[in-house]
This record gives structure tokens, sequence and C-alpha cells, in this order.
């Protein structure tokens, strides 16, 4: 009796080891597990994903455009830890934490195996979902699940590419590329969806190329500081990891705020600061990746020349569209900015790396930006007074 | 002999199961999921010390490479031998990007990528030697903008390399300190050699023909760091006469047809000892930044200083060259001189507030002209008060010994 209690206790012990994922959200601190499951972050089972204790969801004010991928975004810190306030750059984040970005599509109406689907749909409000309690799978594609992890040595991305059958993902360090459909209202567009490589991954997020340290990007004041649904009902998200022991030092005025890309009522110059601010300054700054162009497009800054207003292009090759200046006031037609993040030629495009189809909508908040800008290029001779 | 043969027979197994083992393409490239992903896979595993060998073969990649490791060596069997085709590249801005520090890469050829073909930015210690960046179906503005790309790197050594094609500069040193160019060739490209807002930099034994301007010395606006202290000499400089195929608005779209040497808004450059010939608008060009047709009252930054100063040109070979200028504005000119611009064309801007900008021009029976610029060429004429030299010479430039430390060229 008692020998086959310890055989099946032993029985139920090797299944644990080597069959089950752990339940619970399980860092660690040095290797780079093969599948996503060993972080102990989900739960998939009955059509739906789950998350586990202890993880927050999140959203942006305005994200990163990534082919019109829907995101769903959480944060996880061990007991006893919390991140601590920064003005403008991420927080300060503990060791142990965890933060997840699941990239996924709408599959479909009728499509019975979404995860084998490389049909997809354009998110629509009645396809938006929160994520607070998981996503509903029953329509959804999973592509991947990003994760962000702080260690002792620092920050470490790793991209896990979701499973054909959806269980799981795995670990894809030089990256991927999906081919999907995408049906934007009866137009379909076929492309490639490019999962980075980990040091693609560092492209983006190592901002400060002196350090060449990966930090979190999204996880800002002015990204954060917004109403959203999760533990405490639909409050300010800053005020909920307060409440929750996740972070500490949030003054009690002055945090800043991205405005939302969409909102109408917003005016426009805001939206399109707080576009540029997400979808390029992790480059464009003045320490970033392409702090060599001398266009920055980081929320703090307020110097219209840094911001593109009739300043040369220094390096954009033919990225220059036969235009003259980055930004050209009232003319969009003639600046280089709209050009680039409306092309999908990698050899043009802007962003470089993350995206594979033109952010319509996006490309048009730029655009329409431009067209309120006051002012004129007038070229410098140098014959005339100013010169000198 | 057993164990090759099972191995041989376990890839052919799989690769008849998969059905995607490698495929040849029509131009004959190795199409190998593999492959590149083996690459990259080497790239992010490498640590400092870590030698990558890519055999001898053409392969078709699809996406960029890229290498954050210090201390990494990257090496081919020859840059006619291994060759990476990015003909088919359906994501990244370049080729390979690399922001490691004491790096190499040598023998081996990047072609037609969609962007830049190498770049390395923000680093200490690059070495490019006998490396080929070529866009294969000649020059043509849908080709990548820069070949050999070094941007903010101190210690830069490119060396021995071809660059074919580019869209704007075929081998561009930005924003850098302390470099050597040396023994390249450049063909093809709108700019064939850029040294842009860098500083000591030598420039020599390179062959710089069938660009539309050969070797440029270029100073722009709203960077962190105003060039200077640039050598060019002991190069061949000749038959830069392609049309400027660069995009409209890009640095170089502004260079004349038809330029040997050009320096823009740079200060304290030495042009000697080249065999500089029959470059159709002028030999040698020095001009500021208003003859860019760039500058705006608004969008450069107020410490920027447009004007080339204390400049020399010595020595030098000319011949031939300022025939049939490239840029329409410049045909009055011819003029002046007889019929053909001379072998040094000046566009005559000056800093108000400096005495002497030190342009400089010692070279046997070279004639200088002085478009006067700021009267819109009024009185342009035969500038016969250069006769002048620089009270000191720049130093030879110096780089860590290990870095020039070659192990030999791959047949």
């Amino acid at each position: 009796m008692i020998v086959r209690l310890i055989a099946s206790l032993c029985a139920a012990l090797l299944l644990a080891a080597c069959g089950h994922a752990p339940r619970v959200v399980t860092f660690h601190a040095e290797d780079n597990p093969e599948k996503l499951s060993a972080w102990g972050l989900f739960t998939v089972a009955d059509g739906r994903i789950a998350p586990h204790e202890g993880m927050v969801t999140y959203e942006l004010q305005t994200p990163l455009f990534s082919d019109y991928a829907q995101k769903w975004r959480t944060i996880w810190m061990p007991k006893g830890v919390h991140a601590a306030y920064r003005p403008n750059t991420a927080f300060d984040f503990p060791v142990g934490t965890i933060v997840t970005k699941t990239f996924y599509y709408t599959a479909p109406a009728g499509v019975t195996d979404p995860q084998t689907s490389n049909d997809v749909v354009k998110m629509t409000p009645a396809t938006y979902q929160t994520g607070v309690s998981g996503l509903d799978l029953r329509h959804v594609r999973l592509i991947e699940t990003r994760l962000l992890v702080r260690r002792a040595s620092g920050w470490v991305a790793l991209p896990y590419v979701w499973d054909t059958d959806g269980r799981d993902a795995t670990l894809a360090r030089t990256g991927a590329d999906i081919a999907l459909t995408l049906d934007e209202g009866g137009k379909k567009v076929s492309f490639d969806y490019s999962v980075p490589n980990q040091n693609q991954c560092a492209g983006c997020h190592a901002q400060d190329f002196r350090t060449r340290a990966i930090e979190p990007i999204g996880l800002k004041a002015r990204n954060l500081n917004r109403d959203f649904p999760g533990e405490g009902g639909e409050i300010n998200q800053l005020k909920r990891l307060v409440a929750m022991g996740y972070l500490t030092g949030v003054p009690a005025s002055g945090v800043p705020r991205n405005a939302n890309w969409q909102d109408a009522k917003i005016n426009i110059v805001d939206r399109a600061r707080a576009y540029l601010d997400i979808n390029c300054s992790h480059c464009h700054n003045p320490t970033g990746a392409a702090r060599t162009s001398g266009l920055w497009l980081d929320a703090p800054t307020v110097d219209p020349r840094l911001l593109g207003m009739c300043k040369p292009p220094v390096a954009a090759g033919r990225g220059t569209g036969d235009r003259p200046f980055d930004v050209v006031p009232g003319h969009p037609e003639r600046s280089i900015l709209p050009y680039r993040l409306a092309s999908t030629d990698p050899g043009v495009m802007m962003p470089e790396v993350g995206r594979d189809i033109e952010h319509v909508e996006g490309v048009k908040l730029i655009y329409d930006y431009i067209l309120t800008l006051k002012g004129a290029c007038t070229e410098d001779d140098g014959t005339g007074p100013a010169a000198g | 002999m057993t164990k090759g043969i099972a191995l041989f027979g376990c890839a052919a197994m799989l690769a008849l199961v998969s059905g995607c083992g490698p495929k040849v393409d029509q131009q004959g490239f190795t199409v190998d999921p593999d492959f590149e992903k083996n690459l990259q896979q080497k790239l992010l595993d490498a640590k400092p010390g870590s030698v990558i060998d890519i055999p001898a073969g053409k392969y078709a990649l699809s996406r960029s490479l890229s290498l954050t490791v210090d201390g990494v060596t990257v090496r081919g069997a020859g840059m006619g031998k291994t060759i990476l085709s990015f003909a088919k590249q359906s994501s990244g801005a370049e080729g390979m990007l690399v922001t490691g520090n004491d790096f190499t890469i040598e023998d081996l050829a990047f072609e037609d990528t969609k962007g830049d073909a190498l770049k390395v930015n923000g680093v200490k210690n690059t070495v490019i030697r006998r490396v080929r960046a070529e866009w294969t179906g000649g020059s043509k503005t849908s080709n990548g903008a820069y070949g050999l790309y070094p941007v903010q790197v101190t210690n830069v050594l490119i060396e021995g390399s071809v660059v074919k094609g580019a869209s704007d500069a075929g081998i561009y040193v930005g924003q850098s300190n302390n470099i050597i160019v040396r023994d390249n060739r450049a063909e093809g490209n709108v700019a064939g050699i850029e040294i842009e807002n860098s500083n000591n930099a030598d420039v020599y034994g390179n062959i710089a023909t069938g660009n539309a301007g050969g070797i440029l010395v270029f100073n722009m606006p709203n960077l962190p760091v105003p060039g200077s202290k640039t050598r060019v000499f002991k190069n061949q400089v000749f038959a830069n006469n392609h049309a400027n195929f660069g995009a409209k608005g890009s640095a170089v779209s502004s260079v004349p047809a038809g330029s040997g040497v050009i320096v823009n808004s740079n200060d304290q450059v030495e042009i000697f000892d080249n065999d500089i010939k029959d470059n159709k608008t002028a030999n040698v060009l020095i001009s500021s930044y208003y003859s860019t047709g760039f500058d705006t009252k608004k969008g450069i930054a107020a410490a920027y200083d447009p004007y080339p100063e204390n400049i020399y040109v010595t020595g030098n070979r000319f011949s031939g060259g300022g025939e049939d200028p490239g840029n329409p504005t410049l045909v009055p000119l011819k003029a002046v001189n007889g019929g053909r611009l001379p072998d040094v064309l000046w566009d005559g801007f000056t800093n108000p507030k400096i005495k002497d900008p030190g342009i400089c021009v010692q070279n046997g029976a070279a004639k200088t002209l002085n478009a006067d610029g700021p009267s819109k060429f009024a009185g342009a004429r035969i500038d016969t008060g250069r006769n002048c030299a620089p009270a000191t010479r720049l130093p030879a430039i110096v780089l860590p010994d290990a870095m020039t430390k070659d192990s030999g060229a791959k047949s």
C-alpha cells in the first residue's frame, strides 16, 4: 500500500517535472527556457488564455503600431519589491520583474481553428479585448509573446512564437517571418509579420547608445497615465500600480501624460507628438540609435528644428523621397517624415523594423499635423543680411 | 566516415521530410532559411574573441543581420567568394547592423541591400577590410544609400574594399574620429568616399572613378560635432562624371556631376599628392553650405559654421576636367578661364568675422576660380591671392596596433 502510494507520488512528481508547466509565475534568473510555459505566466484552457496571479494588464495612451496587431500587455513583480517612479524614462523596476506583450490578430468569423489561420482581420470595437482577465481565444490568432525580464545584470528581451496548436510558444531568438493576409474591411493585404530577433529587440529597447542597456519603452509615466479597468475598477493605471504595491514615488501632481492619438477632442499637435513619441523616439532621442540624424521626436523635445522643422536630412539617402526637409510646415506632401512613415520599402521606411504595412490612420494624423504647422522654409543662400 | 554518411543521410532525410532544405534561385544564390538562422544565431551567441567564419558561397538572405557583442570578427573566404545577397530582403534597413566595439569584418561581399550595406553605430575600433558592397544592377536611385557606413565610431579602418552603385556615398564615415580609409575602390556611386562631420581622417591610396563626386569632405548642420582635420592624399580621382542619381534632398544630391574632390563647410583639410583628372565640373571644389541649396533660416543650428576654412591644395597632378560643369549655373563661369573651369573652384563665401579663410593653393600651374557666390557670381575671377600655406601640417593618423594587424588576404 505504502509502496504503491510512494510509486504514484513519484509518478506525479515526474509528470510535474517534465510534463506540466508551473502554475505560478516563475522568474528565471539566468536560463532562457525554450517554452513560454516554463515561466508559468498563463493558463491556456477552454478557449481562453488567462494570466496568473499578480500579473497586471495595462494599456498605453498611444501605442506603437505593429502591422495592426492587437496587443495584450502585462506586468508582474515578485512579492515585496516594487518599481520606483521616474518622470521621463521607464520606471526603475526591481530584479524579478516580468513584462509580457502578446501580439495577436482576430481571425475571420467562421474559422474553426483560428490558430492555424493566416487570414486575419483588422480590429473593430467589437473585437477589442482589454485582456484584464485574459483573452477569449475563440477568434484569436496568437502570433508571439515577447518577454522583458529584469535580471540582476539588466533587462533581457525574449521573443516567443506561438505554436500551431496554440497551447504554448517557443523561443525564437533569431526571430521569424509569418506570412499573413489582413482583411482591412474588404481590402486584403498580404504581408510578412516579422518577429524581431533578439538584437532587433535591443535595437528599439536600448535607448541609450552609451550603455546599450535594454529598458521597457511603454512603461513610462506619460504612457501609463490613464484610466483602465482592472483591480480597483476602471481607475488610473498609476494609482492601481501604487495601490497594489508595485510602484512608489508617484508625485501628487505634474505627472506627464501623452495624448490618446485617436481622441479627436484633443488638439492635433498633442496627438501627433504622442504618436511620434511612441513610434519613433526609442531611436530618435538625444541618446538613441538615431541621435546621429539630428531629428529627435521624444515627448520632452520642444525645439522646432530638432522636431524636423525645415531641417535638411543628414543621412536619409533615398529615404528623402525627393523632398527637401524633414518637415515643411503646411506641406506634408513636401515633408520627408510622412513619406518614410507611409513607405514599406525596407530601405526607406520608418520605423526600420516591426512594420510591413502602412498605418494609414497614423500617417494621416502626421499629415494633418504638418498641415496645421505655420511658417515657411525660406532658403538662406548666404547673400542676404542673415548670412553669417 | 560512417558518422559522416550517417549525418548526411539524416540531413537529407530531414530535408526530404520538411521540404524546406536549401534551394538555389535563378541567380545562383542558395536560399536556405537554416543558413540564415544559423548565421544570425552565431551573431547572437558570439562572445568577445569569437571569429565567425562564413564559408565560400552565394547566399540569399531575407532580413538584416545584426551584431551587438564586443570583440567579434566576421570573416568570409574572399569578397568574390563569400557573397551575401539581399536582393530578396524583406525587412531590415541594412544588410548588417553592428553596435559592438572592436569589430572586424573582412573578405566577404554584401550585394543589393535595400538600405545601407553595412552600418556600424556608436562604438570604438571598427575594421572593415576587403569587403565589397555592391548594387549589381548598376547606378540607380533605387539602390541602398550607403555601402560601408561607420557612424559615431572612434578609430575606423576601412581598407582594400570595393563599393559600387550606392545611391548616396559608397564609403561614408560619419561623425567619427581617428580614421584611415585606404586602398579602396569606389565606383559608380553618387559620392565615392565621404568623410562627414568627422575629425582626424587620412584618406589615401584609394581609387575613385565613375562617381558623380569622387572624394567628399563635408560638414552638415544640426549634428553634435563639426568635422575638421582630414588629409586626402595619394589617391587616384579620375573621371567622376556619372550623372548624380541621388534622391533630391539627400546630402549628396547637390554635388555637381563631374566633381573630383569636394570640401564643403569643413575646416583644416589638406589635399596633396593625388592624381586628379578629367572630372568635368572641376578637379577640386571648395564650397560653403550656402552653395548646397539646403540652407534655411529656420532649420539650421545657430552654432553651425557653413564656411570652409584652412584648406590646403598642393602637389597634386591635375589634368583635364572642367570642360562641362554638371551644374548649369556653373557653365557661364567657364568664360572666366578661357572655356574651362580651372582645377580649383571655390564658391568664395567667407565668414565676415574671420580675416583670412585660409584657402591656400600651391599647386604649380593650377588656377583657382573664386566664383564670388555672395554676389551671385558677379565678381567671378581667377584668384591669384591663394598662394599661401598653413603654418603647420596635419599629423598622420595612428590607429591602435591591433586594428592594423592583417591576417592576410584570402585568395
